[in-house]
């Protein structure tokens, strides 16, 4: 059995799947559900200055496919809304009665020194194993000056990270990211200034995740008005593992630690930002989706995976498919690939075509075949292995992209013909 | 399958309770859950195979789109504007041999998606809306065509001729519309009055106006329809069923499947109807399935239905075929009917076995009887050539052209009573769109 421990910013887990900061981590009934349950971590929900903010009612707006699942939601809630005392007591009890799993105190306050340095003092008395810095929050304490408003400028972000770490001493910081902002490596570097042992990203997407015809208003409503909120779940995973490479792939930053954050709901997902280098991963809308019991098929599937290629431990995986993630630049213009369409698994629906057809290349025919159906085949000489096909073939495996060997070498656009050309 | 009938289980009469859940739909409505979900599975299919097998051509894959994207009524006018019977042809259409058959998820999934469902979800939808008729006739053409029969084919082309700006009269033997939509449907797949109901929806067009208990040849002439209007449709079905052609068929008891179906359908209340306790159907088609299990979920002990030849020649599909099983009706194959016995009524019946003589049905000698107190004979209709003079007609059918034309100019038909496919509630509708295309180009043609 693959051992599932991971290590980030000095700290070990039982396991990389921790709750992100987030409601289900709001208070200390749900962290030891979490617990019970399996989870190695959580990052208790962002704990600020007494008094707490007051929450408003209808917080999440959802984007669905056709068959009411749900791609991702979107909320406007705040950070906790309970008492700052209530919550370290909540912590303090925690962690007595599971010593062997992960509390982070996630924290924000105004752009102030003392403030923050106070605020944090306090967290960490309160016996965490570390501080996450939330500068990505995206609704409702951006205007305050806070979350994402500091997240965007690099220099807040390098302060309120220094600030921490001189308050704290020796405990991990974590410098929690928007994805909000153009370049992700600018804060990242500034988090890294400041001291902090690892960054967590990203944070919640800036959107409005659907709009009410009928009472003409943003989704989620409430009492006739709505706002923009923080983006999250499986349909965010894409932008999350771009900032997560980009960060492990910048020589600046590629040894500060990361925790993955952005739409993990299964094992895969997981797996996929520990190759990308991510040292530990943090889950939410997986969990608010389906309950904390999706922990057991997390670890069994990433425990069964490792198994399989022979990894034992996260370490042995972690980061390898970093050498593969380069510049468009250093990709390889003589690579060939054709599109293959099995025959005996073709169900004729003709998805292939009419995508080439209407929106690509004119690549895939259409004939008659011997049983009076219909073949779909593949014009090598239009065909610029685009990929269109194979993904919107709803069978498994039918279409195939077949490396052709055309002798060529390896060709960067750099050492093209036609740009040296366009050059001189 | 819906709820799971009630039968009697040893000859007493079911409590009009029973009755009333087995004469119910067959298949209750898709709630909005299963219409999203089954939906969204469609893969909108190019050039899909599920259009090219419906006789009318429903553009499938756009309608499903449009109840995925909660677009009801622009589903439903997709459906209609190609079949104006999609209501009923959502309940009555053997899909599993046409549009599902073709699904390619039937290969990829082995469960196609229930097409006829979905369609009958967006029907229903635009109905229950009690909105102005969809359509808008074009500027008015001065036409006047007559059209014989208010069945499914007459009906369509109807409604396709006013759409276009004609004035239609249709002429009906019956005192009420529908055809075998009203009269000759298994009561659970036509449940809460929908035949009536689809035609008051197209009757809302404008237009067409409906003449009752009037038949062709005894109450209209054709050469005076032909004299009176500038076309005229004959969808007059086939009208008369086949007889056995063997003794004991006067018998009391013994009844046309068709007519116990009418007797079902239009009956007020169904517990005054005696199904009788043995019942014996003679015929393999999807009448004989409907009549065999009404009779069962009307309360008869035994039901047991008898074809002469094997189930893969039955005309009733597969599906049909399996209801009839879950519906505790016996199926007898190879066995053909010899004699009706009884006094005055019908008492048993003595059976051959047959088999196939390379093509050719023959008895193999070998007998057996029925005990039966009823039997309902459903082997087929035949066409009643009653006025249709002057009509080419062959195997029992009127010959047209691609148009829809008969061998007299002007006279045009379809449904039943023409040789265009099978004889379907689907098939009838395309005749009459065919043919209302046909009398509009004839018409620009004679009259320019």
């Amino acid at each position: 059995m693959a051992d599932l421990g991971c290590m980030i910013a000095g700290i070990e887990s039982i396991n990389p799947f921790w709750l992100a900061s987030a409601p289900p981590t709001d208070k200390q009934y749900n962290v030891e559900r979490a617990f019970a349950a399996g989870w190695g971590g959580v990052v208790w929900k962002t704990l600020g200055m007494d008094p707490p903010v007051v929450n408003v009612t209808s917080r999440y707006g959802a984007h669905k496919d056709t068959a009411r699942g749900i791609l991702g939601i979107n909320n406007i809630e705040l950070i906790s809304d309970r008492p700052l005392e209530v919550n370290l007591r909540e912590i303090e009890q925690v962690r007595k009665n599971y010593p062997d799993r992960i509390i982070i105190g996630s924290m924000m306050a105004p752009v102030e020194e003392e403030l923050w340095k106070a605020l944090a003092v306090k967290i960490a008395n309160a016996g965490v194993h570390g501080i996450e810095l939330n500068l990505g929050c995206p609704h409702g304490m951006c205007e305050r000056g806070m979350g994402s408003a500091i997240g965007q400028v690099p220099k807040m972000v390098e302060d309120t990270t220094r600030w921490v770490r001189e308050a704290v001493g020796d405990l991990p910081v974590f410098t929690k990211l928007t994805p909000n902002t153009t370049d992700i490596l600018l804060p990242a570097e500034a988090a890294l200034s400041g001291g902090a042992n690892a960054v967590a990203l990203i944070n919640t997407v800036n959107s409005i995740i659907g709009v009410d015809l009928d009472q003409m208003a943003p989704n989620p409503v409430l009492d006739g008005k709505g706002t923009h909120g923080g983006y999250c779940g499986s349909a965010v995973k894409p932008i999350a593992l771009h900032m997560v490479a980009e960060i492990a792939r910048n020589a600046a930053t590629k040894d500060l630690d990361i925790s993955a954050i952005g739409g993990i709901t299964t094992w895969r997902d997981g797996a996929e930002f520990i190759a990308l280098g991510a040292n530990a991963l943090q889950v939410c809308t997986a969990a608010m989706l389906y309950g904390f019991r999706i922990i057991e098929d997390l670890g069994d599937g990433l425990s069964d995976f490792m198994d399989e290629r022979g990894y034992k431990s996260i370490e042995d995986f972690r980061g390898l498919a970093m050498k593969n993630t380069v510049n468009w630049n250093d990709l390889n213009m003589n690579y060939d690939l054709k599109a293959r369409i099995d025959q005996n698994k073709c169900i004729e629906c003709g998805r292939c075509h009419i995508a080439c057809e209407d929106t690509s290349h004119q690549a895939i025919t259409v004939t008659a075949n011997a049983e009076g159906g219909r073949a779909f085949t593949v014009v090598d000489a239009e065909c610029v292995g685009c990929n269109l096909c194979l993904h919107v073939c709803p069978v498994p495996d039918c279409i195939t992209m077949v490396p052709q060997d055309n002798g060529l070498p390896y060709m960067t656009w750099p050492d093209h013909p036609k740009n040296k050309g366009a050059s001189q | 399958m819906g709820e799971i009938p009630v039968f009697s289980q040893s000859g007493d009469a079911l409590s009009k309770a029973h009755i009333a859940a087995n004469f119910d739909d067959l298949h209750p409505p898709l709630n909005a859950q299963q219409a999203s979900v089954q939906a969204s599975r469609c893969l909108f299919c190019y050039e899909a195979p599920c259009v090219t097998a419906c006789p009318t051509s429903i553009d499938i894959p756009k309608f499903i789109r449009q109840i995925a994207t909660e677009n009801k009524t622009g589903a439903a006018r997709t459906i209609l504007s190609a079949n104006i019977m999609g209501g009923t042809c959502a309940r009555a259409c053997p899909t599993e041999i046409l549009c599902e058959q073709k699904c390619v998820l039937e290969t990829g999934e082995h469960e196609a998606v229930p097409i006829g469902h979905l369609q009958r979800h967006a029907v229903d939808h635009l109905l229950a809306q009690n909105a102005p008729h969809p359509f808008a006739r074009a500027a008015a053409t001065g036409k006047k065509i007559a059209v014989i029969g208010a069945g499914p084919a007459g009906l369509s082309c109807a409604h396709a001729l006013a759409l276009l700006g004609h004035e239609v009269t249709i002429f009906e033997a019956r005192p009420k519309p529908g055809g075998l939509n009203e009269y000759g449907l298994a009561a659970y797949k036509m449940a809460h009055d929908f035949a009536a109901r689809e035609v008051d929806f197209i009757l809302g067009i404008g237009g067409i106006d409906m003449m009752y208990n009037k038949a062709l040849g005894r109450d209209v002439k054709l050469a005076d329809l032909r004299e009176h209007y500038d076309a005229v449709f004959l969808g007059t079905g086939l009208g008369r069923p086949r007889a056995l052609g063997i003794a004991g068929e006067d018998l009391d008891g013994v009844d046309d499947a068709l007519g116990f179906i009418e007797e079902i359908r239009q009956a007020d209340d169904l517990t005054q109807l005696d199904p009788g306790q043995n019942v014996v159907v003679i015929g393999g088609g999807n009448t004989a399935i409907d009549a065999a299990v009404q009779a069962k979920r009307l309360g008869a002990r035994s039901v047991t239905l008898v074809y002469r030849r094997g189930p893969g020649q039955m005309g009733a599909t597969g599906w049909e075929q399996e209801l009839a099983a879950t519906n505790g009706v016996v199926i007898e194959h190879w066995a053909k009917p010899v004699r009706l016995i009884g006094e005055t009524v019908v008492h048993s019946i003595d059976f051959e076995r047959t088999r196939l003589d390379g093509s050719k049905l023959v008895g193999t000698g070998e007998h057996f009887t029925l005990y039966a107190d009823r039997v309902f004979k459903a082997v087929g209709q035949e066409l009643i050539a009653d006025g249709l003079s002057g009509i080419k007609c062959m195997s029992g059918k009127i010959v047209v052209d691609g148009t829809g034309q008969t061998s007299l100019p002007g006279v045009f038909a379809g449904g039943d009573c023409v040789a265009s496919g099978e004889d379907l509630t689907v098939q009838a509708v395309a005749d009459g769109k065919t043919a209302a295309a046909g009398i509009d180009a004839y018409l620009g043609e004679t009259h320019g």
